[in-house]
């Protein structure tokens, strides 16, 4: 084995498709309605929660708020749950850590706290306004998608990682090629 | 149980196997993307290769329906590409952001307010949308056995073969 094997992604990830296996097992038994991993759904409820604060009557008359209405359901109980989940195993193990820029960010464009937000709040306006459009991210597309064998799953996940590829390449080139 | 408390302990489980995969980190993204860390391919597709199986067993045991989003072509495509240029910007997606958040990695706090901005934007423009872009090239609930015309248990042991060659090349190339 190469010096820096690790069986750490392997084990996590094959407990993700065991909790996945369970989550639409219990989820059949106990609710009726089968419930498959996804996440940027809660994102519309969420925009909605706040939008709904501001100008509920504009909320009220949209269509795409109308199909994905702001409510706590299922999966926006999951998000919160990633939250605790995460935070409860950073701090057991240590490996909690404050971060405010990412080192990988930081050799390419310095340690600005502006320019990571800016970069990160506009890169998540075009990701998630790509993943309602496309219906779904790495979760709902990648992990249940393809364990479903389902074709838009193929396609998104392709997509997603395809053109990440390229635009990654583009954004994270420093002189003398690829860090 | 209510469907909300059945979703934190799943949420709960998932955030700790995402923490513990390491691959809530801006930097196993992105390595992902620069080719040079393939830490998060080898949790998603171990996830994949293990939650097929298990899905489509309860399915084959009538316990389960599959619950396969429809094959939009124009939706997949102009929406897939957009992800994954936001992807690489941002450098997380939708459910690590949240975990980045709780692992300390508070920057990942700006990932998840466009995020949040982007679905309301999303939200403004879907009424257009849904008569043009989101209505070309719709093919249904399409999945891979349906439209190969073969069992699922004929694609899983493929996939799963193709999958572990991966990992090899991966583990071989040091990734």
């Amino acid at each position: 084995m190469p010096r820096h094997f690790s069986w750490r992604p392997y084990v996590a990830g094959a407990l993700v498709g065991v909790l996945a296996t369970l989550s639409v097992l219990v989820s059949t038994l106990l609710l009726g309605k089968t419930q498959y991993l996804g996440a940027s759904t809660t994102f519309v409820r969420a925009a909605g929660f706040i939008e709904r604060e501001v100008d509920p009557a504009r909320v009220k008359a949209n269509p795409y708020f109308a199909k994905t209405a702001p409510k706590i359901d299922w999966q926006f109980m999951v998000i919160v749950g990633i939250f605790i989940g995460a935070l409860g195993a950073s701090v057991v193990d240590g490996s909690f850590k404050l971060e405010a820029v990412p080192p990988v960010w930081r050799e390419r464009f310095g340690s600005g706290v502006v320019k990571r937000a800016l970069g990160a709040f506009l890169g998540g306006i075009v990701a998630m306004f790509g993943a309602r459009m496309a219906d779904g991210c790495p979760s709902g597309h990648g992990l249940s998608g393809l364990m479903q064998l389902s074709v838009s799953g193929f396609i998104a996940l392709g997509l997603f990682f395809g053109v990440g590829v390229m635009v990654a390449a583009f954004v994270y080139r420093q002189k003398g090629g690829l860090r | 149980m209510s469907e909300q408390w059945l979703g934190l302990i799943t949420g709960i489980c998932f955030g700790a196997l995402l923490q513990q995969g390491r691959v809530l980190r801006f930097e196993k993204q992105v390595g992902a993307m620069l080719l040079q860390d393939m830490t998060i391919m080898k949790f998603m597709m171990s996830a994949i290769l293990v939650g097929m199986i298990g899905i489509h067993l309860l399915v084959a045991m009538g316990i389960a329906t599959l619950s396969v989003k429809a094959t939009l072509l124009g939706a997949l495509i102009v929406g897939g590409a957009l992800f994954g240029a936001g992807w690489a910007v941002m450098g997380f997606c939708p459910g690590t952001s949240v975990g980045a958040v709780a692992e300390g990695r508070w920057h990942a706090i700006w990932a998840i307010a466009g995020m949040v901005a982007g679905a309301a934007l999303y939200a403004e423009a879907y009424a257009h949308l849904e008569k043009s872009l989101l209505a070309w090239g719709n093919f249904g609930k399409i999945t891979l056995p349906g439209v190969l015309g073969v069992s699922p248990w004929v694609v899983i042991p493929i996939l799963g073969v193709v999958f572990v060659l991966v990992f090899v090349f991966f583990e071989k190339k040091g990734l």
